[in-house]
Formats: structure tokens, C-alpha cells, sequence
């Protein structure tokens, strides 16, 4: 009798395990389930396809990040039908864990790893040293080796773009920022948005409060309306979830979203987002691993390449604004405009970068300093 | 301007407290049964998954709110059989509960990432209450679901100390062999209390989903669950310390933001944050040194599985 307990007992818990880990990690089987091929036979077909695996510091459902890079793995998976892009691995902690995932896809002889949050490059640089015939992409890293190459985007354009729309539309010049961890992706991006709104109303403030989070909807929301109750009327983000988005649609204020077009969480509030389109990336870098031509480069693509834009604008923004934004987009495609080109001044009034210069990348890269017009302070 | 600032953040500890308030008190009813069930995140999951389901399909957050309750106390159940009558360990248990928490709600929850709740929760001010100077703007306009509360605390604290059902349930969670020998049956008061316990996580997860941050995220309790299992303790299981400590964990988080927004004052908000833990600690040392005989009132068969066989 007791007997038959433990083995209903275990029997349970393991249930219990098996359907969190379905759920927790989202690796889809390999088998395609679509083309009616029994599981076998799609095993052994998929064997000759062109593996290709991703790593994600989120789970896809987040709206955000993650959502937007999982966006990317399905346009290659449709793209270039001779790559098996099924295999994702999501909410992998940034810690030891990455490593023994990294391992894991390796060993299950993918080709080519996309590693997507910045926690993971130490890991990402270990387990490339085992594999040498494994290609890794590091997202927003700055280490490379070999084999490992790293991938990021120049935000801070259309992040410029979404400032000028936010110093066109408040009332009461006070911009709300909600940002996760003080580190240059983040100061860099909080820069670019008040350049941009300073740019077309000189009168603008942008107030900016740190949250050391980049997914908790609840307390992102929490803390722009402490912005909102501050006086800010449009709220921008460096967070993952829509939750700022949702408090200004609450109080009936502005929002810039971002990651992905976010319309559709604050139709009222929502006037536009910088966004990441990474699939177009994926494309290029997979063909060019299987093409043997890819070489280890720190990647850095602009609006231009088309892996950063400005996501659609609400029927708030006037079409006045529009224009105006639009135009500098242009500038910026053309290389005729600079988002940090001089002169800027930093938060006291001193001039950092003079007139007719640009920061360098290297500067841009390793951001540490709010440029005037920000009312916040970087925790040190 | 710079007052109703104030007003705002102490309002918000409020809102931002429930949650982990609602959680808590479950596991209040829970750890006092002498059950110590570590499946809360897990629960508070379930329930704010099918509760903004329900409330999508049905366009009734109320609906979406008892089915909230419903899907969590079932979770609860499952955790009730495998440690009350299969004696499992619990603590094993109660993480196995939050994975499989976890895990199911991402799943169930995919097609409704990113839709919009048709009618949510609303705050609605209380006629007269709502317009006391201070204490009207900070208690009196929250939805029904923070009022709730509001009645569940004193009449849990009173069920607890001057009930008999109340009597039953401490002394379950302090001597089971001594309620049994009683003529208490403590299986099917801990079944019960355990199951009503995850419906109050569950309700917790609904407040997060259909009042407080309208809308499903995979993961979106991000830590509350672990938070109220930690004020439990701080809580000295009592549920009237447990809203004060809720209300200062959640007016620890407005704060953080309020500061940085409103004020020129820079404190590391990495300190505010760590704060309710090092008050959790600083009143487990305080009620230890104190009460040695009293075992900080914690639950005499806390986590001891009930066998009566070897009383």
C-alpha cells in the first residue's frame, strides 16, 4: 500500500517537472509536425539541415526584447527554408547556467549560436574555445574571438527620432524616462532621446528614474507614474514590458514605447518606438557562416541597415510632426546628420563634445555622462 | 504640488502592497495549519493567467477574478494530496509547485500575450470616506479588489484569536497529535486551509493581472510570491503585521521611484530595495531573542508532515 503512494507520488512530481520544463523552456521538438512526417524520419531529415539555435534572457512572451529577437528567429526560419531554426532556449539566467546551455546546443551540433543578452559574453567566450567549429554571436558584448563575433544596433537613432516626437507633443516640457541599469546602452539611449527632443524644444526637461530591472511590468508601471505624478506628461522607456505604456495610457499622458511596436498595449498613450529588427541580421549572418565568408567582427548596424528603426506613429502624432521626423530620418539614412555631434554639453553646462565634432565610437560605446537637460543622476 | 506627490506614493504603497498582501495571508492561513507550502509564486501565476483569460473572454473581471481563485485553489489541492496524505516533503513540494506554476501559465498564457483587457479593474472612490484630507486620497480610491482586503484582514486576525474554528486551525499547526486526540480531524482542516490559502495567492496574481498592471506577461508576479513568503515571517504569522509589512514593502518600491522623480535626494535605490530584507532579518533576531520559548510564534508542526501512526 505504501509502496503504491510513492510511486503515484513520484510519479506526479515528475509530471509536475516535465510540463514546467515544457513550459519554462520552450525547445520545440525537432520533428515538424506540419509536413506530416512521423517524428523519426523529421529527426533524421533535419540532421542535414543548417542548425541554428538561440539563447534568450527572457521568456518570448515578454512584449519586448526578447519578443523582438524571437521575431528575428522566425523571419530566418522563413527566409532561408535549408536553415533549422527551431531550437530556442528562453529564460536562461544570466550566471553559470548560460554556460552549460551554450554547452548543451553545441554539442547538439548547431552551427551557429545567437547568445541575445549581455550577461552571457564570459560563458559565450568559454564554451567557443571547446567548440572551434561552432560560430557564436554575442548580442551587445564587447568580447570576440575567433569564432565568436558580436551584434548590436545604434538605438540612439531612432531613439533621437522618438525624442523630437516626445519634445513636440508635451504640454508641460517635462519628459518622463524610465530606465532599467545605469550602463552606456542605457545612458547612451537617455542621451539620444533628450538630444532629440532638446533639438525641436530647447525647453525640455527629461526626468529619469532607474527601476534595476529590465522585466517587472508591475514595478515599470509603478515607477512612471511617479513620473507622471512628477508633472511629466510623455513617458519613454529602456525597459522590457509595456507597463510604462499602460500608466500613461492610465492617466490619459503620452508614451514611447520600445523593442517593438507597441501600439496596441496603450492605443491612446502610445505615439511611436524605437525598434529592433534583427531578422534581416540573421539572414545575412547565417548565409555568410554557411558560405564559409563570415569572419569574427564586432557588428554595430544603424537605421541604415535597417536593424534599428522607429516603429509606426499613432494617429496622435500630427502629420506636421511627422514630416519633421521623417526628414531627420532621412538626414541620418544619408549620413548627413550624426545624433552625437557637437556641440553637446553634459548635466553642469560644460561642453563635452565642441561644435563640428563627433564623439567617437569608442566614446558613444562606453557612455558615462547625461548630456544637459537630463534631471537624474547616474548611481556610481 | 510637492503634497500630493506624497499622497500619490503613499497611495501607491498601497496598491503596489496588495498583492503581496493577498499572498501572504494565504500563506499565513497555510503555515498556521503547519503547512509550509513554497509553491505561492507558482500559484499567484495560475491564477493571474486564468483570471485575465477569463476576464478577456467573458468581458467580466469579476468572473476572471473567481476563476482566479478557483485555478489557484486546485493548484493548492494537488500540493495538499502530495504532502498531507502522501507526507511529501514540503518544501521539495512547494518549489516543485512554483515551477509547475510557472511553467503552466507561460503555456496557457501564449495566445494572450499582448491583448488588451476589456474592462479591468477600476479604482472607485468611497462616497465621504474618500474625501478626508490625507487619509481619503491614500486609503478610499483604490478598486474593489485592495477594499477587499480591507475586510479580510481584521476578520482573518479575529477568526484566528477569538473563534473556536479559529482555536482549531493554531492548534492544528501546533500540536496535530494534541487537536487530533481532541477530536479535530487536522487532515481535512490542513486540506482546507492549505487549498483557501492558495485561493488567496491566486487572488493576489489577479489583482496583478486585472487591477494592478492590466495585462498577461509571462512571469509578470517577477519575485512577489518569495516576497510574501518572506513577510510571513516578518509578520510573525499575523495577518494585521502582515498588511503594515506588505504596505511597507510595497511603500518601499514607491519611494524608490518617488525620490528619484520628484526630489533631488540620491539614495541608492539598490539600499531602499534590499531594506524590507534586512528588516525581515533584524525582526527574526529581535523575535528569537525574545520569545526562545515561544519559537518567535512560529507554528509549533510547521512543515512536519502529520502521521498518525507515530503519535
Amino acid at each position: 500500500m505504501r509502496k503504491g503512494w510513492r510511486f503515484i507520488l513520484v510519479l506526479l512530481l515528475a509530471l509536475m517537472v516535465a510540463v514546467a520544463a515544457a513550459g519554462c523552456s520552450g525547445q520545440k521538438p525537432a520533428g515538424n509536425s506540419q509536413s506530416g512526417e512521423k517524428p523519426a524520419a523529421g529527426e533524421q531529415a533535419k540532421d542535414e539541415k543548417f542548425k541554428v539555435a538561440f539563447i534568450y534572457v527572457g521568456p518570448v512572451g515578454d512584449a519586448g526584447w526578447t519578443w523582438a529577437h524571437d521575431q528575428g528567429r522566425k523571419y530566418l526560419a522563413e527566409k532561408l527554408p535549408w536553415v533549422d531554426a527551431n531550437t530556442y532556449m528562453e529564460s536562461v539566467p544570466e550566471g553559470a547556467d548560460a554556460e552549460r546551455v551554450l554547452t548543451e546546443l553545441a554539442e547538439k551540433g548547431n552551427k551557429v549560436i545567437f547568445a541575445t543578452s549581455f550577461g552571457y559574453m564570459d560563458y559565450v567566450i568559454k564554451v567557443a574555445e571547446k567548440y572551434p567549429d561552432v560560430v557564436f554571436l554575442h548580442c551587445s558584448g564587447y568580447k570576440t574571438a575567433k569564432n565568436v563575433g558580436t551584434y548590436f544596433g545604434a538605438m540612439e537613432e531612432p531613439r533621437y527620432l522618438s525624442g523630437m516626437v516626445a519634445g513636440k507633443m508635451t504640454q508641460s516640457n517635462i519628459l518622463g524616462y524610465v530606465a532599467a541599469h545605469p550602463i552606456p546602452e542605457v545612458i547612451r539611449g537617455i542621451n539620444a532621446f533628450t538630444l532629440g527632443a532638446r533639438s525641436v524644444n530647447p525647453n525640455v526637461k527629461v526626468k529619469v528614474v532607474w527601476t534595476n530591472t529590465w522585466y517587472d511590468p508591475a514595478a515599470e508601471k509603478q515607477a512612471a507614474l511617479r513620473l507622471l505624478d512628477a508633472g511629466a506628461d510623455v513617458i519613454a522607456q529602456h525597459q522590457d514590458t509595456p507597463g510604462p505604456q499602460q500608466a500613461a495610457q492610465e492617466r490619459g499622458k503620452y508614451g514611447i514605447g520600445y523593442n517593438s511596436d507597441m501600439r496596441q498595449f496603450a492605443p491612446n498613450a502610445n505615439l511611436t518606438s524605437p525598434i529592433w529588427n534583427w531578422g534581416p541580421y540573421y539572414v545575412k549572418t547565417v548565409e555568410a557562416v554557411k558560405n564559409g565568408t563570415w569572419k569574427s567582427e564586432d557588428y554595430y548596424g544603424t537605421m541604415k541597415d535597417g536593424i534599428v528603426d522607429l516603429g509606426p506613429f499613432s494617429d496622435k502624432v500630427p502629420q506636421e510632426v511627422r514630416d519633421l521626423v521623417n526628414q531627420k530620418k532621412q538626414e541620418i539614412i544619408d549620413g548627413k546628420f550624426y545624433v552625437f555631434q557637437g556641440p553637446i554639453k553634459d548635466q553642469s553646462g560644460k561642453v563635452r563634445v565642441p561644435e563640428g565634432q563627433k564623439m567617437s565610437h569608442e566614446d558613444v560605446l562606453g557612455f558615462n555622462w547625461f548630456v544637459e537637460g537630463v534631471e537624474g543622476e547616474i548611481p556610481k | 504640488m510637492e503634497n500630493s506627490v506624497w499622497i500619490a506614493t503613499l497611495a501607491a504603497a498601497i496598491t503596489a502592497g496588495t498583492p503581496i498582501l493577498y499572498a501572504a495571508l494565504g500563506e499565513i492561513l497555510a503555515e498556521r495549519a503547519g503547512v509550509l507550502n513554497l509553491g505561492v509564486e507558482g500559484m499567484m501565476l495560475v491564477g493571474a493567467v486564468t483570471g485575465f483569460m477569463v476576464a478577456v473572454r467573458t468581458g467580466n473581471p469579476w468572473l476572471g477574478f473567481l476563476v482566479a481563485l478557483l485555478a489557484a485553489g486546485l493548484m493548492a489541492a494537488i500540493f495538499a494530496f502530495l504532502t498531507i496524505t502522501l507526507r511529501a516533503n514540503q518544501v521539495v513540494t512547494g518549489l516543485a509547485l512554483t515551477m509547475f506554476g510557472t511553467g503552466l501559465s507561460g503555456f496557457l498564457g501564449k495566445p494572450y500575450v499582448g491583448i488588451p483587457l476589456p474592462l479591468s479593474f477600476k479604482p472607485v472612490a468611497i462616497p465621504f470616506l474618500a474625501d478626508i484630507p490625507l487619509i481619503g486620497p491614500v486609503l478610499f480610491r483604490h478598486d474593489p479588489l485592495v477594499y477587499l482586503t480591507y475586510v479580510l484582514v481584521p476578520l482573518l486576525w479575529y477568526y484566528f484569536y477569538r473563534t473556536r474554528p479559529g482555536l482549531n486551525l493554531r492548534a492544528v499547526g501546533e500540536n496535530p497529535a494534541a487537536a487530533d486526540a481532541l477530536g479535530v480531524n487536522v487532515f481535512a482542516l490542513r486540506y482546507i486551509y492549505v487549498i483557501i490559502g492558495g485561493m488567496l495567492a491566486g487572488a493576489g496574481g489577479a489583482f496583478l493581472s486585472l487591477a494592478y498592471a492590466p495585462s498577461w506577461l509571462e512571469n509578470m508576479t517577477a519575485g512577489r510570491g518569495w516576497i510574501a513568503v518572506a513577510l510571513v515571517i516578518f509578520a510573525v504569522w499575523d495577518p494585521v503585521k502582515a498588511l503594515l509589512g506588505s504596505y511597507l514593502f510595497g511603500g518601499v518600491d514607491a519611494l524608490t521611484y518617488t525620490l528619484q522623480a520628484a526630489t533631488k535626494i540620491a539614495v541608492p535605490s539598490f539600499f531602499l530595495k534590499m531594506l524590507p530584507y534586512i528588516l525581515t532579518l533584524v525582526v527574526l533576531i529581535i523575535a528569537t531573542r525574545q520569545t526562545l520559548v515561544k519559537h518567535i510564534g512560529a507554528p509549533g508542526a510547521l512543515s512536519i508532515p502529520y502521521d498518525r501512526e507515530e503519535r
